[in-house]
């Protein structure tokens, strides 16, 4: 991503505020942005979803197109999921082939649906051993203000919340006929905090992810558990900010499930 | 399936499936200062894993417009041999391997005092040779021995280890068996242990809010006994350098 000096000099102004306990934007250090999920926006996708946090903007959509199953799992579908920092959605995006922060989100949000086994993937199978269903879940950044992380995240899991699931006939998909939806089996929702001095703030924006020496995410799910860590950039985080991020998280996540 | 799930990961005496206790590692070797050509560079192996690490640099910035005028970047390169794992890898750096890189050097880059070489970059580059579970912990922690191999001047180094779940057990550094095991959680983390700052952590699977506290707990305990090793493999290679040196300058007054 391209560096802009005149945000970097900004940003400087964000860990006084911090000191004087405010954000920037007048938000809590706990508190997310405002909340948007549209869901089935479009008619191509199996499923589709746009969300909004802040002036962040997203879209994720699902194709579920039938393939081989992995020689160790052939009652098993699986997913595939890439997102695409394009230059349509900010001055700092560059084109060309993935990045190394767009290749770390992908995975990121990949393995928060895989090893939270949000997907039952053994519902994705069609025939044992021969063919089952690769969940493509694409996400495009639209508007970027900060966290894409949990902006994607959670645009894949309302995307792939009651996605079509396209008919087999001959091993081939018909064209606009299903065989029914698919069910998540948990929720995980990924909440990513910013750590700006000794500060840890949820969902930082675009001037705080400007400020920030760290990024922590937790997913969590309803079932009391904790799904996902990643921590990022070259600052450190302790213990304790562990501790609290989790708290924090559970809390946050519960009100954003409530509007998938 | 049904097998798997019948697989005892913890057993009534409290051993594993390969004899180790939970909280017991696998055999683990450090070398440094093992390649002729490189700056500073580092033998590791842990278990089956075996992994190499050279570093270069500090050096000029390529691409030049990556660099920083303020401090230097760190060029951190995760690299698997084909021959590392039961299927070929296709040598071709995948997804993971760029991800795995970016953290690493991301960990790294709070240890090194970067804002002495401005301008430059310090590139280091890992290769794994042999894989079994817990290549990015040990990649990280010879690369930190590497570094201060090389005599980068570091803060503290940076170590690291897996903890994890197997079978309703939170158990130490694991092995690929227990990583595939129905219930598995995998969590990677590396610390500068003085401090306790942590600067690398990852974490896969369902956990508790305990869990993660007992994870942690073992991974802290852990990573002293590691740190033990790589400051060890330091000491040796300082030593056996200025042995090397003497016996050069020895040679060196005789001759004239």
């Amino acid at each position: 991503m391209q560096k802009n000096v005149l945000l970097e000099l900004k940003s400087e102004k964000v860990l006084t505020n911090l000191k004087d306990s405010v954000r920037t934007d007048g938000r809590k250090l706990d508190e997310y942005r405002k909340i948007s999920i549209e869901k089935g926006i479009y008619q191509n996708a199996e499923g589709s979803a746009k969300v909004t946090l802040g002036d962040t903007e997203v879209i994720a959509g699902v194709k579920l197109l039938p393939g081989k199953p992995y020689p160790d799992s052939p009652n098993e579908g699986t997913i595939s999921v890439g997102t695409e920092l394009i230059p349509l959605a900010s001055p700092f995006f560059e084109s060309g082939p993935p990045s190394t922060d767009s290749i770390e989100l992908s995975r990121v949000v990949d393995r928060g649906i895989r090893e939270s086994k949000a997907v039952d993937f053994k519902k994705l199978c069609i025939t044992e051993g021969e063919l089952v269903f690769i969940g493509f879940v694409d996400i495009y950044a639209i508007n970027f203000d900060g966290n894409l992380f949990d902006a994607s995240a959670i645009a894949a899991i309302a995307a792939l919340d009651q996605a079509k699931i396209p008919k087999i006939e001959d091993e081939k998909t018909v064209k606009d006929e299903f065989s029914g939806k698919l069910k998540l089996e948990r929720k995980p929702i990924l909440s990513t905090f910013a750590k700006i001095g000794n500060f840890l703030v949820l969902d930082p924006d675009l001037l705080e992810e400007t400020a920030m020496q760290a990024r922590f995410s937790v997913a969590t799910t309803e079932d009391n558990f904790v799904s996902a860590f990643q921590k990022g950039l070259p600052g450190s985080i302790k213990k304790e900010d562990v501790d609290s991020a989790i708290d924090t998280a559970f809390k946050a996540a519960k009100e954003i499930r409530k509007m998938l | 399936m049904t097998k798997e799930e019948k697989k005892v990961y913890v057993n009534k005496k409290g051993l594993r499936l390969d004899g180790r206790k939970i909280d017991e590692l696998r055999p683990l070797t450090i070398k440094a200062g093992v390649l002729k050509n490189a700056k500073g560079s580092c033998y590791l192996t842990w278990g089956q894993n075996k992994v190499l690490v050279s570093v270069q640099g500090p050096r000029e910035v390529l691409p030049k417009h990556h660099s920083d005028p303020l401090k230097a970047i760190v060029k951190f390169n995760y690299r698997m041999a084909a021959f590392s794992v039961p299927d070929r890898k296709n040598p071709k750096p995948g997804r993971r391997d760029i991800e795995i890189s970016k953290v690493c050097g991301e960990a790294l880059e709070k240890a090194i005092m970067l804002e002495k070489f401005p301008n430059t970059q310090i590139e280091v580059w890992a290769q794994v040779l042999d894989s079994n579970a817990g290549s990015r912990v040990a990649v990280l922690t010879a690369a930190s021995v590497a570094l201060a191999d090389a005599g980068i001047p570091m803060k503290d180094l940076v170590t690291a280890v897996a903890v994890g779940r197997a079978g309703g057990k939170i158990i130490l550094d694991l092995n690929k068996e227990e990583e595939d095991a129905p219930d598995a959680v995998d969590m990677p983390i590396a610390l500068m242990t003085s401090a306790k700052e942590i600067v690398l952590l990852q974490m896969d699977g369902l956990f508790s809010k305990t869990e993660w506290d007992e994870a942690y707990e073992l991974a802290a305990k852990a990573l002293e006994q590691i740190k033990e090793k790589q400051v060890q493999a330091l000491k040796e290679q300082f030593l056996q350098e200025s042995m090397e040196t003497e016996t050069k300058e020895k040679i060196k007054a005789e001759v004239q």
